[in-house]
């Protein structure tokens, strides 16, 4: 029972759960819950963009662009047409799947470089969609949502959302977690490493590709309705090109194919650009240095190198990092 | 029965014929042998035979069923397992993952009980890594039960990449140079591992330069010469044609087979023969 | 052909050229050391801004021109030095991030430096639009494109006919052969930003002039020049040069005949197009790898 409480899988959800709860003490004012919740919901995409990039192995620079449009289109349904606002998150939720279904299969042929590119041109296409078709977006001026509500019930404040992000981030790392340690797990990271070694023992390579493509986009399309809804607003900014960047950057600073990891690297970096308002006109030479920098010096990102590091420390024990942490 | 029917099997890369018109088929329970010079096209054959390259021209047909082109991994769903003479192993894995990769056919399961983690899933989880460890032994690996994939030495890595095939339960498997890089203690064991294979009802489709292990295992010899069949026949018929001694020596020999002593000598001795 | 045709054309050709000098840069790199570089962009950007303040300072074009391009150049250097080459070995994305970190901070010194205003630059040789075939041109499109053939022309014979060229093409063909024979691999690394760091400053120098230049004028043109090169197949020089052309020529008959609201979104379409059914562009290399 304490091996399995000191395993990666079981411990890290109770160290993760356990960090959700004990944060609130920290967090004094509802500025610090307002921070809290992007980076459960940052959290949330980086949870599954990491699925799709540390473990299957192909990049994405442009999952802001699902994320943007879970957060517009829970906005439309919700707010221009009054739909239940669960429903427009559903539905939108399943058009979301059913896009990078489609794009999928001829997206993820392409290797390296190429699926970089195709990826960060389906990105900007969304984004050149949403602030040119103002009639529903409201175009570069952004839209207003309505709060999230189930029934008569309407969900406001701060700390409510943070209970229910950090239960849904939680939820997300389990699904990600399960899958990972599954045949289709084991899948993805076997044609990460040899693509040809995979499909002949019988592994669908580009089928597999899809779905974890899939399954990214839903992450990133349902963290961008919550955030639309719990923000009230809704602006191009969040579907633009750097933000796909600062995705990918949190799963790589965190460390690819580690969970927790994405996890990290999403909390480091979405309070980063809060503390570096200091630097004030030094602000946007900072972030791209320390992004340089993180780089250069953790290339396996901080998690799996402070893992590394523990191991190194411990001795003696048994085998090497364990990959599935 | 034959197992597998190759008929005017080609394969153009450019201007070059790295196969051509290749037309032969294997029987079930042989260990079916292909040898030819550096470059004769071996392993291109296997990756046809697989689906990993698309044939120019021809036909490919397992157990009766059609299978060109078709994808790989369509070709390992009817029984076809290989290993690589550039390896091929998943080095993000320990060696026990790897070969538990090797069930997922055997394995895999819906997408809701994947990300819910179902009972039955756990089980099937227990029963894989079972099955893996008892492959890992079966081939030779119980020293490696935990090991990371890319800590294990060369000769470990082949065997495991064997394992791994073995893992799809497959009617045919196709090694293509197993005993390259091994010492002759390690060439030993890898025969005896093919002897025990055909035993498990495997049919073994052999690529190698190692002549005394091909002499030693080989039902069925075909010899490849740039990408044409220059000789296919029982292994003794085969070791003694001067067609092929002279693919392998380069130089003209008496029609007569008198060289074939010579072969015969370099065969005991071990000697690999390249071109 | 219509006049309406022909500007477009025309209009087409010269943003093309300057996606073209943007491909070579980024093909040039690639092939040199396997990284994309993201900050492609802010060369252009450097080049231009700088040119705009050195002859805002006096100093006539003869000098303020070539001392511009230098600056893009060390900046370059720089980067090849201080970032790519700590972290070779480094997966894809890693490299990615840290190109796309250089480019931010060079993009945030810029400000500091300069302003966050746009800036104007005087045409080489006046502003009188020339007419042909009932389109008009302005003197400095025709600077573009003829700057832009000479920089192919000069290239071309670089790469096949100088020692120093043969050697980068060589290393680009097989890195290993290449330093065993004796060339210097991290010279030919080295020198190929500094390279393609002066053909993103000729490119903005080119064309400040029409557009207007500002610190983030790199980003856009940095992405386009990506897709022109990708388009064109990675490492083709020939590629770079198509696919610039290409996606100029695209870029504008579709803001002109189709929608304008959409010119940005074009090359981003017609590349995914493209590669659904080439995966490898139009000239890149084929066939896939071998096991
Ligand atoms: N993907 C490819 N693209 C182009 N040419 C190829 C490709 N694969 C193999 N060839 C060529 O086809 C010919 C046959 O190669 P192959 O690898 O099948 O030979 P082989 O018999 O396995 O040789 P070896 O004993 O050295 O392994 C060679 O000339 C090789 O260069
Ligand atoms: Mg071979």
């Amino acid at each position: 029972m304490l091996q399995r409480l000191a395993s990666p899988r079981t411990g890290g959800l109770l160290a993760l759960a356990a960090a959700i709860v004990l944060l609130p003490f920290l967090l004094s004012n509802s500025y610090f819950y307002d921070i809290a919740i992007l980076v459960g919901l940052n959290a949330i995409v980086c949870v599954g963009l990491n699925l799709l990039i540390g473990y299957a192995g192909q990049i994405s620079l442009g999952h802001a662009g699902f994320f943007g449009l879970g957060a517009y289109g829970s906005a439309i349904l919700a707010s221009r047409y009054g739909w239940p606002p669960l429903a427009a998150m559903l539905t939108t939720t399943l058009a979301v799947a059913a896009l990078a279904f489609l794009v999928g299969r001829p997206i993820l042929r392409l290797k390296g470089h190429y699926l970089a590119m195709a990826t960060l041109g389906l990105g900007i296409i969304i984004f050149m969609v949403i602030t040119t078709e103002d009639k529903f977006t409201g175009g570069p001026d952004g839209l207003s949502v309505v709060p999230f509500s189930i029934g008569e019930y309407t969900l406001r404040g701060e700390r409510l959302w943070y209970w229910i992000v950090g239960a849904l981030l939680l939820f997300a790392v389990w699904l990600a977690l399960n899958l990972i340690e599954s045949p289709a797990g084991r899948a993805l990271r076997a044609l990460h490493s040899s693509e040809v070694g995979a499909e002949v023992v019988g592994i669908d390579a580009a089928r597999q590709k899809v779905m974890v493509f899939v399954i990214s986009a839903v992450f990133a399309s349902v963290a961008g309705s919550l955030a639309a809804h719990y923000s009230g607003f809704v602006t191009p900014g969040k579907v633009a090109f750097f933000h796909s960047i600062e995705l990918v950057t949190m799963v790589v600073f965190g460390g690819m194919a580690s969970t927790f990891g994405a996890v990290v690297g999403a909390a480091v970096l979405t309070t980063l650009p809060q503390l570096l308002t200091v630097f004030k006109d030094y602000e946007m030479m900072v972030f791209g240095a320390v992004m340089m920098g993180t780089m250069i010096f953790l290339p396996r990102g901080v998690v799996p190198s402070l893992g590394r590091l523990l191991e190194l420390r411990r001795q003696g024990a048994a085998s090497r990092s364990d990959p599935r942490t | 029965m034959s197992l597998l029917r190759v008929q005017g099997l080609t394969k153009k890369f450019g201007g070059l014929n790295a196969v051509e018109d290749l037309s032969f088929d294997i029987q079930t329970g042989s260990v079916h042998s292909i040898i030819g010079p550096n470059g004769a096209g071996k392993t291109t054959l296997l990756n046809l035979l697989t689906g990993v390259y698309q044939p120019s021209s021809g036909k490919i047909a397992f157990e009766e069923h059609d299978l060109t082109g078709r994808a790989p991994h369509e070709y390992a769903s009817h029984g076809i397992a290989r290993t690589f003479q550039n390896l091929q192993v998943f080095f993000n894995m320990s060696a026990l993952e790897n070969v538990m990769v090797g069930r997922y056919m055997h394995e895999r399961c819906g997408l809701a009980s994947t990300l819910l983690r179902g009972p039955g899933l756990k089980r099937a989880e227990k029963t894989c890594r079972d099955e893996a460890a008892e492959l890992l032994r079966y081939v030779g690996l119980q020293d490696y039960l935990s090991s990371a994939s890319d800590s294990m030495p060369y000769g470990a890595l082949k065997r495991l990449e064997i394992a791994r095939a073995l893992a799809t339960k497959p009617k045919m498997m196709l090694l293509d140079e197993p005993a390259a890089g091994l010492n002759p203690t390690e060439a030993l064991e890898l025969e005896n591992l093919i002897g025990r294979l055909t035993e498990r009802g495997v049919t073994v489709v052999l690529v190698e330069h190692n002549m005394r292990l091909v002499m030693g295992v080989s039902d069925h010899i075909l010899v490849l010469d740039y990408g044409r069949k220059l000789a296919e026949g029982p292994a003794q018929s085969v070791r003694n044609d001067p067609k092929v001694i002279e693919a392998y020596l380069g130089s003209s020999v008496p029609h007569d087979g008198s060289f074939g002593k010579d072969i015969a000598a370099a065969v005991t001795i071990g000697v690999e023969m390249r071109r | 052909m219509s006049a309406q045709f022909m500007q477009y054309l025309l209009t087409g050709l010269t943003v093309g050229a300057i996606y073209a000098l943007l491909a070579l840069g980024f093909s040039i790199i690639f092939n040199a050391s396997h990284v994309i570089n993201f900050a492609q962009g802010e060369f252009v950007m450097i080049g231009g801004m700088a040119a705009v303040s050195l002859t805002a300072a006096g100093l006539p074009y003869l000098l303020a021109v070539p001392l511009a391009i230098a600056a893009a150049a060390l900046v370059g250097l720089a980067l090849e030095k201080f970032a790519v080459e700590p972290a070779r070995g480094a997966s894809v994305v890693t490299l990615i991030i840290i190109t796309i970190g250089a480019s931010i901070f060079l993009r945030g010194l810029a400000m500091l430096v300069w302003d966050k205003n746009l800036h104007p630059l005087k045409p080489f040789t006046g502003d009188t639009p020339i007419a042909i075939g009932g389109a008009t041109i302005l003197p400095q499109s025709l600077w573009v494109l003829g700057v832009t053939l000479a920089i192919v022309l000069a290239l071309s014979w670089f790469f096949g006919r100088t020692l120093l060229g043969k050697a980068m093409l060589a290393t680009s063909h097989n890195r290993l052969a290449a330093e065993l024979v004796g060339i210097n691999v991290r010279m030919v690394l080295f020198l190929s930003f500094g390279l393609s760091a002066a053909l993103g400053a000729i490119a903005g120098i080119l064309i400040a002039p029409i557009t207007l230049t500002s610190y983030d004028v790199g980003v856009m043109l940095g992405l386009k020049g990506f897709a022109a090169a990708i388009l064109g197949g990675l490492g083709s020089g020939m590629g770079a040069v198509v696919g610039g052309l290409v996606l100029g020529i695209a870029e504008t008959m579709s803001a002109g005949y189709l929608s304008s609201a959409y010119k940005d979104a074009i090359a981003f379409v017609i590349i995914l197009a493209v590669l659904f059914f080439m995966p490898s562009g139009l000239f890149g290399k084929r066939g896939g790898e071998r096991v």
